[in-house]
């Protein structure tokens, strides 16, 4: 597949890894924003050639781990409605709000429907016109505009009977959150490349002179990383604190102009709570005033619950790359994949969830694989 | 959040007031909403999320930046002391693997 | 309500044509024998079904006898590839030859729904006995029964086949050790990704469909190539990735497979990529791992390979001692990861 296969190449990807190794000389520590960057780093294992005990924590860039209970505890008792139709992405169906789970609350009979694109909410709304169809929609700005399609289509066609259950994150309040916090020790960031496809470079700029910590626009695939990382070593051995451009083929400085309006147009900016990180301020969106009579929130009334998160989760520390998860006393015990404690072992993404999947820490764990396992 | 793969646009269209395209991914097509990206020309390689384009993938910059790494690799190993940014004034366009070439695998279907 | 025509010279009752599935074909009735005359037994018919006996019956020659049976629930009913019908059949099959029996017998009971149209039956009932014939098993004895509207998706076929284990065939996890080599009969993922290819409406190029085959003879053919083989599994849902979890639980052995070598195909690829799957835990109808003694694995990968159903297989890995129940996994860059048995289904992802 071009523009894919020619960046997971391992030849190239031996250079770039050659090309870190006779550049770095300090243990710098560096992070990935953006859940999908995490995901590629701890399949590939990318994370365990670094030279120079250099490291990389995993950022919070995983819009689904740090959804706040309270939202998908809405989205469940939309879903438990026998009029409504609550659709989403397959990320969300096994996040755990206080008691259940989407994927739980299908079992017994609600109408939740997986959809791969935030279209398909509106055909439903098309096909069901005496339902009352929800789309469940989440992300970070890569997927706001698609999200925002949802109102801004219902609201041109009529669709009286689609409404939007709106949980948005942005992501540089959340950086400046975590670069701005005393405990930070992220010397280098590798920024979310798709999230700035769409919004452009400016707001890494403003971080950038803000915090003076070089900050490198990285892809998704083993040899932009390591590119991107290459990068940032680079500006650190030298001294230089700059944002650099590693994804250019898909970022440019003034990303998509249509989809920066169209958010604009449907969303406005609002303070969020993260799930494992606290309250954020003007790090969420929620949809404008014109396009208000499509939030599912005002629409069906719903109250706000207040959740207390499981004390043994260390969540917040991990989201800031002040722990890793092998050392959370709960990892691959109490919180595994199938009950999931906390943020980040809910999905794909979490760094917790990704270490299960790929790499667990030998020991107790282990052996309970052994003696669970078996049977088809 | 940000599951985008590329691939190419072949087909645009219009159905009910939404703009629409057909987009190749290795060897399959689905179809897409174009309306993020209405300027996208059939024959450029898009990016797609959510069943949305949202961007196009620039043709000429992945060039230049793949030929980089590629030099710039190789200047690590066999010229030292060349500064990083030194860029080759000429191009080798055959260096630039095609589709299905950069990971050959045993068995794999072409 | 169309006009009645007579159906049967034998029965003195008109009864109208009826083309839909109703209540009363479950019943054991006059209903149910029409469906039995007119759609089963066409389909299936061999001598020991022809006795319409309540069972089969039949004399099994000595050896020990392989015993297996699933349920099959697909949808859509029909893909590229094959349909429900296919599965029903290759799926109890292969259960039966990949633990070394040549299987002979199969039953099939049927649950529809009421409102089915008689045309699906009939084609699924045909595609399972063409996938009979081309399994070389009977289908000998069955049920039917018919839920209310609503109560069932369309159709769910269990099917419980027979089979006998050669003297001196004696596969599992337990002969399962260090050092063996893990062989896979071919690429991975097809018939997942043709069913969501189905189900999402992409256009997909000609070379995609389900994998849905008998193993019968690619299993044989191991047997005979390979004195030193330990145990096989046919691939199902879950992918390639449960298969080696559950041998390597079951053993208490480790495995490490390298990446490069697992096939899959291009498409496949492209659909994973898409929606953000993994082929590893793609579920597949047509594929078998073998594990075997590390000196005949020239031998078995040869044989395997001189089958239809096995021309792509490879050598994917080999069975370790360290890491007992771990299947680790060489990337191509080198770097191990683990392949972790995956909870529940693999839903598509946009993270």
């Amino acid at each position: 597949m071009k523009y894919l296969d020619e960046y997971r190449d391992e030849r190239l990807f031996r250079t770039q890894l050659a090309r870190l190794q006779q550049i770095a000389k300090h243990p710098w520590v560096l992070m990935e924003v953006c859940g999908g960057q995490t995901h590629t780093l701890v399949r590939y294992g990318i994370d365990e050639l670094l030279p120079a005990g250099m490291e990389m924590v995993h950022g919070p860039g995983c819009p689904v781990c740090v959804t706040p209970v309270e939202i998908i505890d809405k989205a469940i008792a939309l879903a438990e409605r026998p009029e409504t139709i609550l659709v989403s992405y397959g990320d969300m169906m096994r996040v755990p709000g206080s008691k259940t789970d989407l994927l739980h609350v299908k079992a017994l009979g609600g109408d939740v429907r997986m959809v791969y694109s935030p279209m398909d909410s509106i055909k439903i709304a098309r096909e069901n016109p005496t339902r009352e169809v929800v789309f469940f929609g989440v992300g970070f700005e890569t997927t706001a505009p698609a999200n925002a399609m949802v109102a801004w289509q219902a609201k041109r066609l009529g669709l009286k009977n689609l409404s939007l259950l709106s949980s948005h994150v942005l992501v540089p309040p959340a950086v400046e959150m975590l670069l701005s916090s005393p405990s930070n020790r992220v010397q280098g960031l590798i920024a979310p490349g798709h999230v700035c496809a769409i919004m452009g470079t400016s707001e890494y700029e403003y971080l950038v002179n803000k915090y003076k910590v070089p900050i490198v626009i990285g892809g998704f695939e083993p040899v932009d990383l390591m590119e991107a990382i290459v990068m940032l070593a680079a500006q650190l051995e030298e001294g230089r604190a700059e944002l650099e451009n590693q994804y250019s083929r898909s970022v440019r400085e003034d990303g998509n102009k249509k989809a920066q309006e169209l958010i604009a147009e449907v969303f406005e900016v609002c303070d969020r709570k993260w799930r494992g990180l606290g309250e954020a301020p003007k790090s969420g969106m929620r949809l404008s005033e014109a396009y208000r009579e499509f939030d599912a929130e005002i629409r069906f009334n719903l109250t706000d619950i207040k959740v207390d998160e499981p004390k043994e989760c260390i969540s917040a520390l991990i989201l800031q790359g002040l722990a890793k998860p092998k050392q959370c006393s709960a990892f691959g015990t109490r919180c595994t994949p199938e009950s999931p404690l906390g943020a980040p072992m809910v999905s794909n993404e979490g760094a917790c969830a990704a270490y299960y999947l790929y790499r667990r820490h030998s020991g107790e764990a282990d052996e309970e694989a052994v003696s669970s396992g078996g049977g088809a | 959040m940000c599951l985008s793969i590329p691939g190419k646009l072949i087909e645009k269209s219009e159905a009910d007031g939404i703009l629409l395209g057909k987009v190749q991914f290795g060897g399959i097509v689905k179809g897409v909403c174009m309306d993020l990206l209405p300027e996208a020309n059939v024959g450029e390689y898009v990016l797609v999320h959510v069943g949305y384009a949202i961007t196009q993938i620039d043709a000429a910059e992945a060039r230049q930046n793949y030929e980089y790494m590629e030099m710039a690799g190789m200047l690590e190993g066999e010229l030292a002391g060349f500064p990083d940014d030194a860029r080759p004034t000429k191009i080798d366009a055959e260096k630039i693997p095609h589709s299905g070439e950069a990971m050959p695998r045993d068995g794999e279907s072409s | 309500m169309s006009t009645p025509e007579i159906t049967s010279l034998a029965c003195p009752l008109p009864l109208p044509v009826k083309s839909h599935v109703v209540m009363g074909h479950g019943s054991g009735g006059k209903l149910s024998a029409e469906l039995m005359r007119d759609i089963f037994l066409p389909a299936f018919g061999n001598p020991v079904l022809n006795e319409l006996n309540d069972q089969a019956s039949f004399t099994l020659a000595a050896g020990r006898v392989a015993f297996s049976t699933d349920s099959y629930v697909v949808k859509p009913l029909f893909f590229p590839g094959g349909g429900i019908g296919e599965l029903a059949v290759y799926g109890t099959v292969n259960d039966l030859a990949v633990g070394g029996a040549e299987p002979q017998y199969l039953s099939a009971a049927f649950i529809l729904e009421e409102g089915l149209p008689l045309e699906t039956l009939r084609k699924v009932v045909e595609q399972m006995a063409a996938a009979a014939r081309h399994a070389g098993v009977s289908i000998v004895t069955g049920d039917t029964k018919v839920v209310e509207k609503g109560s069932g998706d369309q159709l769910f076929i269990t099917t419980a086949g027979i089979g006998v284990i050669p003297e001196g065939v004696n596969l599992g996890p337990m002969n399962v050790r260090a050092g063996d080599r893990i062989l896979l009969s071919g690429p991975i993922g097809e018939h997942g990704v043709t069913i969501l290819a189905q189900r999402e409406g992409l256009q997909v190029g000609g070379d995609l469909k389900s994998d849905t085959a008998p193993l019968t003879e690619l299993c044989r053919a191991v047997r005979k190539a390979a004195p030193g083989l330990r145990t096989m599994r046919d691939l199902t849902r879950g992918g390639l990735s449960s298969a080696l979890n559950e041998i390597s639980a079951s053993a208490r052995v480790g495995m490490a497979v390298e990446e490069r070598s697992i096939p899959v195909a291009e498409t496949v690829r492209g659909v994973c990529e898409l929606f953000g799957l993994d082929p590893m835990y793609v579920a597949n109808e047509g594929k078998m791992i073998a594990i075997v003694a590390a000196e005949d694995a020239e031998a078995a990968l040869n044989a395997m390979r001189s089958v239809e159903t096995g021309a792509q297989s490879q050598a994917i890995g080999t069975v370790t001692a360290t890491r007992p129940g771990r299947v680790v996994m060489r990337t191509s860059f080198g770097t191990d990861r683990i392949v972790e048995m995956l909870s529940g289904d693999q839903l598509p992802r946009i993270c």
